[in-house]
């Protein structure tokens, strides 16, 4: 046996909880090796060092304080099982929460559908004058046309060429 | 005839209170020392101990004999002055168990081992210098030598209490006994006067 592999053993060897075997282990290394000899017996010196650390007492009131604390305990009683659980009460209200939510969702989704319907309803309708509108503007004949006169131009002016198409 | 442990927490929680008074006269002092040993304060150890008991009580009705009882109540002892230890520092950097214990003291002054101590030191002071050298251990060597030391506990129990195996139990109280060797020198080399033959060996 190695110094090291006795450390391991040693503090069983001195207070007396190792087995027969390791013991016999521990005394033959102690027999060969002075350090681990001196080591032990600083061991068993420091073991009884320890012993001088005082006791302190628990004071007077210790018991009666711990029956306070005790008493001050919330005491089961009949009625116990109604008041839900707190973790119970949580659940059940996200529960609550997400029915609600869901519940709610496709009400939500019609809203945001309903306007793009409207939109495309109404892009439907004035589609033949969009198709004029783009007709007009791609003509090449009406750019050699002159620039119109330097005069403010008026609602009917501006409505010319949607009537003329 | 003398009701173990269990059987008397097997009958507090069968609802016999007078059980538990048995159980808190038999277990104050040891638990009261760990803590004070752990904690270093005797209001907080007293405040701690109480807290034992009353957790001791509130698992009553789901209390079952898979383990010794010393070794439930010095684990519960043991998680609630740890983290007694960590919220006292204040919220510092997270402190593991293994790491050394973060003294709000003066470091301590290990005299020179040749020197020699008074012969006239009261045994106040020495008592002082052990109880601050166990303090100076890091936290789980020093729950490791309360209970093997002072509490005299299986090696099976203390490791059931600091959750490692049985080998690696040991090779922590080594190292903790060897840390004390050296840091309590000039007091292992020269006993208290008159205290020596008093002693009973270990």
């Amino acid at each position: 046996m190695k110094c090291e592999d006795v450390s391991k053993e040693l503090i069983a060897y001195l207070d007396r909880r190792s087995n027969s075997a390791e013991r016999e282990e521990v005394e033959a290394h102690l027999i060969e090796c002075a350090a681990c000899r001196g080591r032990a017996e600083e061991f068993r010196k420091l073991w009884n060092v320890l012993d001088e650390a005082p006791l302190v007492e628990p004071s007077l009131s210790f018991d009666a304080k711990v029956r306070q604390r005790i008493a001050a305990e919330p005491r089961p009683s009949w009625f116990r099982w109604l008041v839900p659980q707190p973790r119970l009460a949580f659940s059940m209200a996200l529960l609550v929460a997400l029915s609600i939510w869901l519940a709610r969702l496709p009400q939500e989704n019609m809203a945001t559908v309903a306007p793009n319907e409207q939109q495309q309803f109404e892009m439907i309708k004035d589609l033949g004058v969009l198709e004029n509108y783009e007709v007009l503007t791609k003509f090449d004949a009406l750019s050699e046309l002159p620039p119109p006169a330097a005069k403010p131009a008026t609602d009917q002016d501006e409505q010319k060429p949607d009537g003329g198409a | 005839m003398v009701r173990t442990d269990v059987q008397l927490m097997l009958d507090v929680k069968g609802g016999d209170d007078s059980s538990f008074d048995l159980l808190l006269v038999k277990y104050r002092r040891p638990l009261v020392n760990f803590l004070f040993r752990m904690v270093r304060d005797t209001a907080t150890a007293e405040d701690l101990a109480q807290e034992v008991f009353l957790r001791v009580y509130r698992a009553r009705k789901q209390y079952s004999p898979s383990a010794k009882f010393t070794t439930w109540i010095f684990r519960i002892a043991t998680n609630l002055a740890l983290n007694s230890l960590r919220d006292n520092r204040h919220r510092q950097l997270d402190v593991s168990i293994d790491e050394p214990a973060q003294e709000d003291e003066a470091p301590l002054q290990v005299p020179a081992r040749e020197m020699r101590i008074d012969d006239q030191m009261v045994e106040r002071d020495r008592a002082e210098f052990i109880r601050r050298a166990i303090a100076a251990l890091p936290e789980k060597q020093r729950v490791a030598v309360l209970l093997h030391k002072y509490e005299e506990m299986d090696y099976s129990d203390i490791a059931k209490i600091l959750e490692c195996s049985e080998s690696a139990l040991k090779s922590l109280l080594f190292r903790a006994y060897e840390t004390l060797r050296v840091r309590l020198a000039p007091l292992v080399t020269q006993p208290a006067a008159g205290r020596a033959e008093e002693r009973r060996p270990s």
